[in-house]
């Protein structure tokens, strides 16, 4: 199984690893990524996150099709926030479930790593003096 | 050919809104396409780098684009 979303309601961590997770598999690896209070010492405000819907779902499926290819696992999610977050809210869930625990966490860092790497979604991050797209800039 | 140029991120910042209608000359790839938004607008070049999309797809430079593509300009990315 496929799950992907991308949406601006909060994120529902049990909720995932529960669609995510069957009984005949007996491994679910969940990468969940927060929003940190600040970035190399300064304090973050909050982050505002917008996305290119159709490309980013279309990247995400290619993410949980080489995922499900590459590895002997069953079932991937991968859900993602846009809009504004505040500290300690969750911008990314990836559950990722199979029978057994390697290709779990294999696939699951696969997934997050390929994920900040290729699905065009972006943040900004907003600090207490400014604010600046993340990555933009070398 | 009128297009409709599609920017998120800080290519929306630069280009003054989420998209810019732009009239291109017919036959116009992708490389050429990068030298008239970096023309129209210098702040693109200092990117770090930055790719064009084409239906839902990063293009190639040699990419010849028609008037019903959809096209975007795609800043480096930061989700996760």
């Amino acid at each position: 199984m496929i799950d992907l979303k991308i949406s601006d309601e909060p994120l529902d961590a049990a909720a995932c690893i529960a669609k995510a997770t069957e009984a005949e598999c007996g491994g679910v690896a969940v990468f969940i990524g927060t929003v940190r209070n600040k970035t190399k010492e300064r304090r973050v405000v909050r982050l505002e996150y917008e996305c290119y819907m159709s490309m980013a779902l279309k990247e995400m499926k290619k993410i949980a099709d080489d995922a499900i290819g590459l590895w002997k696992i069953k079932n991937i999610l991968i859900y993602h926030r846009t809009g504004i977050l505040h500290i300690g809210e969750t911008a990314v869930i990836i559950a990722v479930n199979a029978p057994h625990r390697e290709a779990a966490f294999d696939a699951c860092r696969y997934a997050i790593d390929t994920l900040k790497k290729t699905v065009p979604i972006w943040k900004k991050e907003v600090f207490e003096d400014g604010e600046e797209w993340v990555s933009a800039h070398a | 050919m009128k297009t409709t140029i599609l920017a998120f991120g800080i290519a929306k910042e630069i280009f003054g809104g989420s998209k810019k209608e732009l009239e291109l000359k017919d036959g116009i790839t992708v490389r050429e396409l990068k030298n008239e938004l970096e023309s129209f607008f210098p702040a693109i070049k200092k990117l770090h780098t930055y790719l064009i999309a084409v239906n839902d797809d990063c293009a190639e430079d040699d990419l010849i684009l028609g008037a019903n593509d959809e096209i975007a300009i795609i800043p480096p990315v930061s989700g996760g």
